[in-house]
């Protein structure tokens, strides 16, 4: 089950929310939208679910144009709105067997069904409960559980683990890699560990464009820029500025300095160029000065930081 | 059919499973019997007429209480998403809340038999005029339902929703109650927009195609311009 996005545009009033984005996302695949809040990943996904019409450009769910065949579309599709919007008043069965039947689910299958969604999302113990008076985790999961009752290829979820405690986290993440290993899974956050943590592949998204298209490793990679090292030497006789000298000597070095110093240790961080490894190089000089090393490691560049500099960038233009 | 009905009976369970369906039905009811026996005991007469003379008033409050929720409540907890995105249409959507307003309203009227019932015990009463009368307040009730929910659709404010559907029944209301300050020509647009001038001969026990268009195309209009409010967000 694919969907295909294409040159898809929103305006609201004269404001471009999202702007001739393009992509495509195949079955199978835990496709993470990754950006600010603001930069337009909600807008997409309404216009993804049929809630939002686009101003430009076409999109097709299972080759089924949105515009045309809204209602089909819908049948395809698990949505999980941002807010995770529930009708706190009905009990949680009550609750699910409204959005199975809303989803035609056949008269005979909806109670299995129920039981299905249940189960998957850990629902047993609260299932005769008003949703009003679950808390924010088990909600979420009503929340999952609604959008899954009809087992729809495609499940749209925006922000699904926003307001959780770190351990409901955990769980909803756990959750969703689960069903992403048989169904085509987009989710939305600012948050870059969840994207780390679950996605196969990642559309970073800044006002309304796509800066960025790939797996969390991949990006990495790519956006990797100098190698930062920090070393922790053992305080010396040897004089700092020496020693500073000394690690800006070493070929690819681009700079060395003294980022701290205490009553025991002297902290040195250095830059190097793109690509390059001096990790050995720096431990044989230290060696040689016979001085004590007792920290060295090289700075990963994070998605974090890649997200921040990809959407700094396009704040400047 | 199947989605107007699951809607239906969502609709419907949630009025009896807050208060408002039991506050409606009481204050209806203590009203509507406050002058169906002051009638009767003091002035000693078998009939309905005050009760129905007393009920489009009624209504006027009544149902954009009932109907102020509709969809204003949907729109600020942000469920009219969730059922926007499921596969029905939404005109599905619009005639399960319009059915089920316009249920919670007939099982008032429906306790109001019991008066009906008590008076055809004590004297002789005009079936004919009381079942006119009857379809006359339901036919009533559906053009300010449909009011009622249009006006909660424009909105995610419920207050702000009653305020609107008040005016425009109200308005409905009183058009024939100005006529006298109108040119002729005038006057008589004014008669037949006027909802109480088409209950008027309904309540006479006349059922005539004129007032039944006029109700029949009133819950229309305000059906597919709620519809209309409806998909107007996907363009905004």
């Amino acid at each position: 089950m694919s969907i295909r996005v294409e040159n898809l545009t929103k305006y609201y009033g004269q404001q471009a929310a999202v702007k001739d984005i393009s992509f495509e996302i195949n079955t199978g695949q835990i496709v993470g939208f990754l950006g600010p809040n603001g930069a337009g990943k909600s807008t997409t996904m309404k216009m993804i679910t049929t809630y939002l019409a686009q101003s430009e450009g076409k999109v097709f769910v299972d080759g089924l144009d949105t515009e045309e065949k809204a209602i089909e579309v819908r049948k395809k599709i698990g949505y999980l709105p941002e807010q995770n919007p529930l009708y706190l008043d009905m009990n949680v069965i009550d609750y699910l067997r409204f959005a199975a039947e809303l989803e035609s689910v056949p008269k005979g299958e909806i109670n299995s069904a129920i039981e299905r969604v249940v189960d998957l999302c850990g629902l047993d113990e609260v299932r005769h409960k008003d949703i009003g008076e679950l808390s924010k985790g088990f909600r979420q999961r009503v929340g999952l559980a609604q959008a899954m009752v009809h087992n729809p290829e495609v499940l749209i979820l925006d922000e699904p683990t926003s307001g959780l405690d770190p351990n409901q986290i955990i769980e909803i993440r756990k959750l969703i890699k689960k069903l992403g290993k048989e169904k085509t899974l987009v989710l939305s956050t600012h948050i870059m560990q969840e994207v780390e943590a679950t996605c196969d592949r990642v559309l970073i998204i800044n006002k309304g464009e796509i800066v960025a298209d790939g797996s969390p490793d991949s990006l990495q990679d790519k956006f990797r820029g100098q190698v930062e090292i920090n070393l922790v030497l053992k305080k010396d006789s040897i004089d700092k500025d020496l020693i500073e000298r000394a690690l800006a000597s070493i070929s690819n070095v681009e700079r060395a300095r003294v980022l701290k110093v205490d009553d025991t240790t002297i902290t040195f961080h250095v830059s190097a160029k793109k690509g390059s490894d001096v990790r050995e190089e720096i431990f044989r000089k230290i060696v040689a000065m016979n001085l004590v090393l007792l920290e060295m490691n090289k700075e990963e560049k994070s998605l974090e930081d890649i997200f921040r500099q990809l959407t700094k960038n396009s704040e400047k233009k | 059919m199947n989605n107007i009905l699951t809607i239906f009976r969502k609709e419907l369970r949630s009025y009896f499973s807050s208060p408002v369906a039991y506050i409606v039905l009481a204050v209806f009811l203590i009203i509507t019997g406050w002058f169906f026996t002051s009638n009767l005991f003091l002035g000693g007469v078998v009939t309905m007429r005050n009760v129905f003379d007393i009920i489009p008033f009624i209504f006027l409050f009544f149902i954009p209480a009932i109907t102020m929720r509709s969809f204003a409540e949907e729109k600020k907890t942000g469920t009219i998403e969730l059922l926007l995105t499921k596969p029905i249409t939404d005109l599905d959507i619009v005639i399960g809340k319009f059915l089920a307003a316009l249920s919670l309203t007939a099982i008032a009227l429906l306790f109001t038999w019991i008066y009906v019932i008590s008076l055809s015990f004590i004297g002789k009463l005009d079936f004919g005029a009381v079942t006119g009368a009857y379809i006359g307040l339901l036919l009533m009730a559906g053009v300010y339902i449909s009011i009622g929910i249009f006006a909660s659709s424009l909105t995610h404010n419920q207050v702000v929703a009653f305020i609107i559907s008040f005016l425009i029944v109200f308005a409905l209301f009183m058009l024939n109650k100005v006529l006298i300050f109108l040119p002729s020509g005038l006057a008589s647009i004014f008669e037949y927009l006027s909802i109480d001038y088409h209950f008027g001969n309904i309540a006479r026990g006349v059922l005539d195609s004129r007032n039944l268009i006029y109700y029949f195309s009133g819950i229309l209009i305000f059906i597919l311009l709620t519809k209309t409010s409806l998909e107007s967000r996907r363009w905004s």
